[in-house]
């Protein structure tokens, strides 16, 4: 037999609390201090948000960071690989790859949250509704939200620039829309999760309105699934955002932009510049695996 | 409860176990601690627990939840999860110690000398392969060929009373009910004619009617097979029906064991003793008598306490037993009790009076709610409930009875406006007629009727806090506000015995018990006049359903409330209710007041629904049993619903012809039966002389 009064000392104030306010005391320090402890604890969690602070870094002072200024021209130091001065290399114009990597993260990241934001909304109150009120709106819904999902984004977003012009607020909204039919499919499965349980028919039975019931009542209870389908969608929207730019969707031609600079570079390729595509698009896909690499910790943290 | 010769032979030598050859003892288990290990700490789960079971014997371990009584079946076969492990003592199993074995000799172990049936049939089957096709591989792994294997399952089948055995063979899991399912896991396990069989909660998830018959085949099969059995369960009834001896497992110590008889009968530990006085006993009512509880609560999983595991609880509690842990004590008869104190144990202070004052004053009243011709029939034509007539008198408790399916929560739901019902129903509170919809309904009706959910997990949204759980009712029905609302809120948490501390917890930070006080305040919390009680303990421990209980009566007393209580548990509806009303596949069966009911002579399918229950008394006389399974409510048998299971049925074939109207035999006591009163007492009397139809 092993000796089970191991610690006297840690026992004895525990047991003058009584076996009731330890049992509280031991779940309220669980609550949500601890998810952001455990969150902290993962590597993958590290890695992902270092990659993404770094980029927002270069966002917010990327004018300071920038060794040169990404809109000068030198036209004699043109498509230069990457040396010592340059270590990036240079684009046909001769601006500095670096600094233009580095200034152009600002664009990306200021749309992506937006649209990503503006998405979830739309979508967690097209999803609320969905899943509570069921039955002919949730069908007829259901189905144009079925039928957007079967168009190409990029045909979806052809079709507003004709219809609004291109603009930075027009790709945070065509991004916002595309996105709405997905979360609302999830946020609505999430509420038919919760749909069977009793306190909706408790709520019923106080006579509370269906908004203070999908707002106050279920949306509270769904939003861990809300949060990492977000954290999902972000990192569809880094990719989405650099495709509308390379399509020309983005900022104007000097604007540092990811895309931009690998749609206007990636010709050189054949010439043998492989570093003018390159380093924009590590660019993106560093901030893509970081988005992901932070949705994985996140997902795995919450469903724990 | 008979003990056979051969058994008690057997348990006698139990107490000698030091052999390890092949006639010792089944299992041993000597010193015993399981230790979890949740986020870098070792929490013990079982701290020194020892007992054997001999050849042949029955051995139960009862507890509460958290008691660690799964653990303890996980550690035997050693299925523990990865982060749990036997950390001292020893386990044997026919001699061999299974601590020390090797990967193959465990699986040989566990396919060969041990079976385990768990309490979800369900989830024991692959829902991917045919039944047969499960039990047959169980033969093929003895060795034996595909042929003979078929023919072993059949006969298997067979063997534990299932009538079509080829048929059932050819089903999935999912096709079979839950009883059906259940039988065909005992079936597989007993394929292997294991020395040791391990039934944790078998019965658990199963309809009182099934759970008879389950418990009457493992009874029978164990005698066939000379199997050893450890049966694990919550509820004392079915351990003392089922067992030769019992272990009472508390916080991970087996606080007291010894023959089953003797433990419930004189416990000799102030938990087993506590245990036992939380069960409402026959005879005694709401209005008498009080249930004594257990005060307190578990300690926390992982607890180091130098003293006695019960002492925080125990109202016997010495500075002895918190300063010095008990060891085991002899106590004769071949018993034994963790306890200094094990001699006065019995006499162990209530923890509550044992008597209520008169609640004078309080009596019934006329009609408050009146149901007409209710009918619901869902999509797919499952007829629910067919014709209902009922009325729930001001002031009184009426309990409603039946097996699942029998269409009590429709009922319950119906009332309270969430199930809109069939045409023609006609439900009203006060003489109006009621909106089939809640959302129709005004302020002032929400107000009159509200429900205590079965599950308090499921009724209490778990991201609310307690305060604003509690104070919604009362702003939203009470028109409560300021200090109003205060005052209230402040006289709700004392009647339901919360602290003011609880207040901005979230239920998830509550034990079950005081998550169940939380839904009771926010029932009764606009002061209804009519409160529907959906099982509200079933998914509770007993020492703290007895608590909610006595909480229930109170408050009904002080609210001047009127119950509906539904509950699968007999005892529980004869302590609570003053009128019953047995509902089978949505039809009133029979309806009176609980005294008429329960001494009878009483309608077949009540009669049945009463056998099926064990009891801690023990000593049943024969019971009837119900053949087969409830028939589908989308396709409901002709005539009365119940002949296709009636014990009873008339051979002039007016069972199958006709369904008979709900008659008024007695005064206030209405039967739907086409045997005269007369007769139905004259059968039931022979049948359940000594202890069962007579003393009231």
């Amino acid at each position: 037999m092993t000796d089970i009064t191991a610690e006297p000392g840690s026992s004895a104030p525990l047991g003058a609390l009584g076996p009731d306010a330890q049992v509280a005391v031991a779940v309220a320090s669980r609550a949500t201090p601890t998810r952001w402890r455990l969150l902290l604890r993962r590597p993958t969690f590290l890695v992902g948000a270092g990659i993404l602070l770094f980029w927002v870094v270069c966002a917010i002072f990327g004018h300071l960071i920038a060794p040169f200024n990404p809109l000068a021209q030198q036209l004699l130091s043109a498509n230069t690989a990457p040396s010592g001065a340059h270590w990036f290399g240079t684009d046909p114009l001769g601006r500095d790859v670096l600094s233009r990597v580095i200034v152009g993260a600002r664009d990306i990241l200021i749309i992506t949250p937006l649209a990503t934001v503006l998405g979830t909304v739309l979508g967690t109150a097209l999803g609320l509704a969905m899943g509570y009120f069921g039955g002919t709106f949730d069908l007829v819904v259901g189905r144009i939200v079925e039928a957007v999902l079967a168009l190409p984004f990029v045909i979806i977003a052809f079709l507003f620039v004709v219809a609004v012009g291109s603009s930075t607020v027009m790709v945070i909204i065509v991004i916002g829309f595309v996105f709405t039919p997905l979360i609302a499919r999830t946020v609505r499965a999430a509420v038919l999760a919760e749909r069977h349980l009793d306190y909706l028919s408790s709520a019923r039975l106080l006579g509370e309105n269906p908004a203070r019931i999908m707002f106050a009542e279920i949306l509270p209870n769904i939003m861990p699934a809300i949060l990492v389908e977000f954290t999902v969608r972000l990192g569809y929207a880094v990719f989405a955002v650099a495709t509308l730019s390379f399509l020309g969707f983005g900022p104007p031609p000097p604007t540092p932009d990811w895309g931009s600079d690998i749609a206007a570079d990636y010709s050189g390729l054949l010439a043998g510049y492989w570093w003018q595509t390159l380093f924009p698009a590590l660019a993106i896909a560093s901030l893509v695996t970081a988005v992901n690499l932070i949705t994985d910790s996140v997902e795995q943290v919450l469903s724990s | 409860m008979t003990t056979d010769p051969a058994f008690s032979v057997s348990s006698a030598s139990a107490t000698s176990s030091g052999s390890s050859g092949s006639l010792g003892p089944a299992l041993i288990v000597s010193h015993m601690d399981v230790t979890y290990r949740v986020r870098g700490q070792d929490r013990l789960a079982l701290r020194d627990v020892s007992f054997s079971i001999d050849r042949g014997e029955s051995y139960g371990l009862v507890g509460e939840s958290g008691s660690g009584k799964s653990t303890a079946a996980l550690a035997l076969v050693r299925y523990l999860p990865r982060n749990g492990r036997v950390s001292a003592g020893t386990i044997s199993i026919n001699g061999q110690d299974t601590l020390s074995m090797g990967k193959s000799a465990l699986r040989d172990l566990r396919a060969r000398t041990v079976s385990m049936v768990y309490q979800e049939p369900g989830r024991a089957l692959n829902p991917s392969m045919r039944v047969g096709r499960q039990i047959a591989e169980v033969f093929e792994i003895g060795g034996a060929s595909s042929e003979e294997a078929a023919q072993s399952a059949e006969d298997m089948l067979r063997k534990v009373q299932i009538s079509d055995p080829g048929r059932v063979m050819r089903r999935y899991p999912h096709e079979l009910s839950g009883g059906m399912a259940q039988r065909a896991v005992i079936a597989m396990a007993l394929a292997a004619s294991p020395s040791l069989l391990i039934l944790d909660e078998p019965t658990t998830a199963l309809d009182a009617t099934v759970e008879a018959e389950v418990l009457d085949l493992v009874v029978a099969l164990r005698q066939e097979f000379d199997t050893s059995v450890l049966f694990i369960s919550h509820n004392l009834a079915v351990i003392a029906k089922m067992c030769d001896r019992v272990g009472v497992l508390y916080a991970g110590e087996l606080v007291e064991e010894g023959p089953a008889r003797q433990v419930f009968d004189d416990p000799r530990h102030p938990y087993t003793v506590g245990l036992l006085r939380c069960i409402p006993r026959r005879g005694q009512r709401k209005d008498r008598d009080r249930l004594d509880t257990i005060p307190g609560f578990l300690p926390a999983p992982g607890h180091t306490m130098t003293g006695c595991v019960f002492a925080p609880r125990c109202a016997l509690a010495q500075d002895r037993c918190r300063e010095s842990h008990p060891p085991f004590f002899d106590v004769g008869d071949l018993r034994t009790s963790r306890c200094f104190f094990h001699d006065s144990a019995p006499d162990l202070p209530r923890a509550t009076p044992a008597s209520v004052a008169a609640l004078a004053g309080n009596g019934t009243g006329g009609p408050l709610v009146v149901v007409e011709g209710l009918s619901k029939t869902f999509p797919g034509g499952v007829q629910a409930l067919a014709d209902v007539d009922l009325s729930v008198r001001r002031g009184e408790t009426l309990g409603l009875v039946g097996e699942s399916g029998s269409g009590k929560t429709t009922l319950a739901r119906v009332l309270l406006g969430l199930t809109a019902p069939d045409r023609g129903s006609v439900v009203t509170l006060h003489g109006a007629p009621l909106s089939p919809d809640a959302r129709r309904r005004p302020r002032e009706i929400l107000r009159a009727l509200q429900i205590v959910f079965q599950n308090p997990d499921s009724a209490l949204n778990r991201r609310h806090t307690v305060r604003s759980l509690i104070s919604r009712p009362l702003t939203r029905l009470g028109g409560l506000s300021g200090t109003a609302l205060r005052e209230r809120l402040e006289e709700l948490i004392t009647s339901v015995r919360l602290e003011d501390r609880h207040l901005p917890l979230r239920p998830g930070q509550l034990s079950g018990g005081l998550k169940q006080r939380v839904a009771i305040a926010r029932a009764f919390g606009a002061r209804p006049d009519v409160v529907v009680c959906d099982e509200p303990t079933s998914a509770l421990d007993v020492s703290v359903q007895a608590a909610i209980l006595n909480l229930l009566a109170d408050l009904q007393h002080k609210e001047r409330a009127t119950y509906l209580f539904i509950s699968h548990d007999l005892g529980l509806v004869r302590y609570l209710s003053d009128r019953i009303v047995v509902l089978y596949l949505g039809r009133v069966m029979e309806v009176g007041p609980a005294e008429a009911v329960f001494a009878g002579p009483h309608h077949p399918y009540t009669e049945a629904l009463f056998s099926a229950v064990p009891s801690l008394g023990g000593q049943r006389p024969d019971r009837i049993r119900l053949q087969g399974e409830i028939p589908s409510a989308a396709n409901p048998p002709g005539g009365c619903v119940f002949h296709t299971r009636c014990p009873r049925k008339l051979s002039t074939g007016i069972c199958e012809s006709t369904e008979p109207p709900l008659f008024e035999e007695e005064p206030g006591h209405l039967i739907r039966c086409h045997i005269p009163i007369a007769e139905l007492r004259i059968l039931q009397r022979n049948e359940s002389a000594p202890s069962q139809g007579g003393s009231p």
